[in-house]
């Protein structure tokens, strides 16, 4: 038991010092690509990615995790379906709808009240579960490759998602050719958190988005629901041959999934910042970013948490770069150096079997030349 | 008659780099190394053939060489950036939809901030000399507006490198043997074959096309290019699924994806499209959504390659 527990932690062990080994690699890739560009500004570049957002008080602080929210929430839902072996590359898709079921909750039932909000983005949750459903339907019953499934539903997403706002007068601002602004009553309370980070956009979606990694957690942890997910995720036979409705696991994984990444999309969208949806031909960047969120949080929730906030800080030092001559894409040179990287788990694992190995030789040799100093000479000779 | 042919050319626009992308990706996939880095390939190999027929047009280059230049330089980078993900998953057995979507984020970024660092801005223009229109055989039906109105060499290199592909991969023992690791690598590697530097290869060819469809996707399609190839990378591998793994199969699905694009895209002056008042966000769906239906149909008894995915492991049983 204790031996196990020993070899776990162990594992994660090396998962955290892959992540930590890709990190340091990726900012070194960025400086370097900084240094080539323009010698001159690459340092204060640097340092400017690195502790720009501490420069700005507790307003900068409130903006790492304002930006941490959505891709904390798209992040989980990679992480929760990588858990249970699927690959969610539609987090996008899932994204953008429940950002229109947000919109269209958060513009048009203004009777609600001071509920709207709360409906909005229960709205947008469900057609992100909707959007989810579809690849883990035809994944479960039809065998159809949940990654393909997916990338073909954040098209369908982004074009019906445009083809809804920009076909409704009452949802659409042709002005601007954006959605419409959402009621007052649909944007997400502060709770307080306007108070503890003054002059930052940070709103109740942040305290939410901690709350989904919570119950993700208790449900992957602690829940005979969370372990018949993971077995699975280690082989979809096996859970089968153990009697677990493997079918109606891919299904429901798939569904949470989306209905986090349709989470993530509504709280842009009732955030109070001027969010709206753009009518433009893009899959959004979100659903991208949180594969990486979730690659580098090694698919646990605690993970997910720490790599969001780790990327958005990143990305608000970013900003404050505009004041140099480079643009901000250098944070996603930096953070898709970071997700090539952290795919080498492997080349960690044998440096430090190899440390391990050379200091196990070490301490053997010293032990059997104090053990019996004689015999050594011998034993050497006969090979 | 006008209506036809002008849809027609369009659809060898939009069908062509598709066609040259999936046959990319499917060289990657038949060896056992899926390559979703379709996209950020394409990317590269745009990019860096679009910098150079800017920079060598202000040298007062123009016409057919400045293009097959350009395709040797699109195929070149395209390789160079598909060794990484080759290394990655094939050395390093490191999971390949990982390294390919680590690729597929640092393409545009990578374009967008090299770009900006040159020439201040983004966009990178580019002046199109490469139209070939003959007056005599654009006239016959169908095939003149294929091939010979306003039509450019990649269309003709297109056709050339599906023939191509479909001779290498069933007349060879190259492709009998790129074909066998991605089936069952093991069986092959008992047969003295490298598994490893088969797959190497797969992903090289599927480096070259793709770089080189980047630029056929741009060149016809825009005036700039934005660091952006609209999701064709993406799309190709739907084509490829849609052709299950077979080179003629690849083509038609390229076919029918290129005339929904081409019908999305000039619904509007087509009479009878026209009076139906549907959206064009209709048309753009209507390729993933049957992609979709398609899936669902012919995932039971899959085509795709049995390895595929699996990093290949000579000790492993």
């Amino acid at each position: 038991m204790a031996d196990k527990k020993a070899a776990k932690a162990k594992k994660s062990n090396i998962g955290f010092l892959s992540s930590i080994f890709a990190i340091l690699i990726g900012l070194l890739v960025g400086f370097v690509i900084l240094l080539i560009c323009n010698p001159s500004q690459a340092l204060p570049g640097f340092l400017t990615i690195i502790t720009g957002s501490f420069t700005h008080g507790a307003k900068g602080v409130g903006q790492i995790f304002y930006y941490a929210t959505p891709i904390i929430l798209t992040g989980l839902s990679v992480g929760f379906a990588f858990n249970t072996g699927l690959f969610n590359i539609g987090a996008s898709g899932q994204f953008m709808v429940g950002s229109l079921g947000a919109v269209i909750i958060g513009i048009l039932a203004k009777d609600l009240g001071p509920i709207q909000w709360v409906v909005a983005l229960l709205g947008g949750m469900a057609l992100g579960m909707l959007w989810g459903a579809v690849p883990g339907l035809l994944k479960a019953y039809f065998n159809v490759n949940e990654v393909i499934a997916s990338i073909m539903m954040n098209y369908i997403g982004m074009y019906s998602t445009n083809w809804i706002v920009k076909s409704s007068p009452a949802l659409f601002n042709a002005l601007r050719n954006e959605s419409k602004n959402v009621a007052a009553t649909a944007n997400i309370p502060k709770m307080g958190l306007d108070k503890l980070f003054p002059g930052s956009s940070l709103n109740g979606g942040f305290i939410i988005a901690v709350l989904a990694i919570v119950i993700i957690w208790v449900i992957l942890y602690k829940t005979n629901l969370g372990f018949e997910l993971k077995a699975c995720g280690h082989n979809r036979f096996a859970a089968k041959y153990a009697g677990i409705n493997e079918k109606k696991n891919i299904m429901l994984a798939m569904m949470i999934a989306g209905a986090l990444s349709g989470l993530a999309g509504a709280i842009v969208m009732l955030s109070g910042t001027g969010a709206h949806i753009k009518i433009v031909d893009v899959v959004a960047g979100e659903g991208f970013t949180g594969i990486s969120v979730a690659l580098l949080g090694l698919s646990h929730p605690f993970g997910i948490l720490a790599s969001a906030i780790f990327i958005a800080y990143l990305t608000a030092g970013g900003f404050y770069l505009q004041l140099f001559e480079f643009s901000t894409e250098i944070i996603d040179i930096i953070v898709a150096v970071i997700i090539y990287f952290s795919a080498f788990s492997l080349i960690v694992k044998i440096l430090i079997n190899k440390f391990k190995q050379r200091k196990n030789d070490k301490a053997a040799a010293i032990a059997n030349a104090n053990a019996e100093p004689g015999t050594e000479d011998k034993e050497g000779g006969n090979k | 008659m006008d209506v036809l042919n002008f849809i027609i050319q369009q659809t060898m626009y939009f069908s062509i780099p598709l066609l040259v992308v999936a046959l990319g990706a499917m060289f990657s996939e038949r060896s056992g190394i899926i390559n979703i880095a379709m996209e950020g390939i394409m990317i590269m190999g745009a990019f860096t053939s679009i910098f150079f027929i800017n920079i060598s047009s202000k040298m007062g280059m123009a016409g057919q060489l400045q293009l097959v230049l350009a395709i040797l330089i699109a195929a070149a980078t395209g390789i160079i950036f598909s060794l990484f993900h080759a290394y990655a998953s094939i050395s390093m057995k490191a999971d390949q939809t990982i390294s390919g979507t680590a690729l597929n984020m640092f393409a545009p970024a990578f374009a967008i901030f090299i770009a900006r660092v040159i020439q201040g801005i983004q966009q990178v223009q580019f002046t199109n000399t490469f139209r070939i229109t003959n007056e005599t055989l654009a006239n016959i039906p169908i095939i003149g507006a294929m091939f010979f109105d306003e039509a450019y060499i990649t269309t003709y290199l297109g056709f050339i490198i599906l023939i191509v592909s479909v001779f290498v991969l069933y007349k060879t023992k190259f492709g009998l043997r790129l074909r066998a690791c991605g089936e069952n690598p093991h069986a092959a590697d008992a047969a003295g074959i490298n598994v490893h530097k088969m797959q190497y290869a797969g992903v090289i060819i599927s480096g070259a096309l793709g770089g080189l469809g980047g630029l056929i996707f741009v060149v016809p399609t825009s005036v700039n290019f934005n660091a952006d190839v609209s999701g064709y990378g993406f799309l190709a591998i739907a084509v490829l699924i849609f052709g299950q793994w077979n080179p003629v199969k690849i083509l038609g699905a390229s076919l029918f994806f290129g005339v929904m694009k081409a019908i999305s895209a000039s619904y509007s002056s087509i009479p009878l499209l026209a009076g139906l008042g549907i959206s064009s966000y209709f048309y753009k769906m209507v390729p993933y959504i049957v992609t979709l239906i398609v899936l669902i149909f012919t995932s039971r008894n899959s085509r795709a390659p049995k390895a595929e995915g699996i990093p290949f492991d000579k000790g492993q049983r």
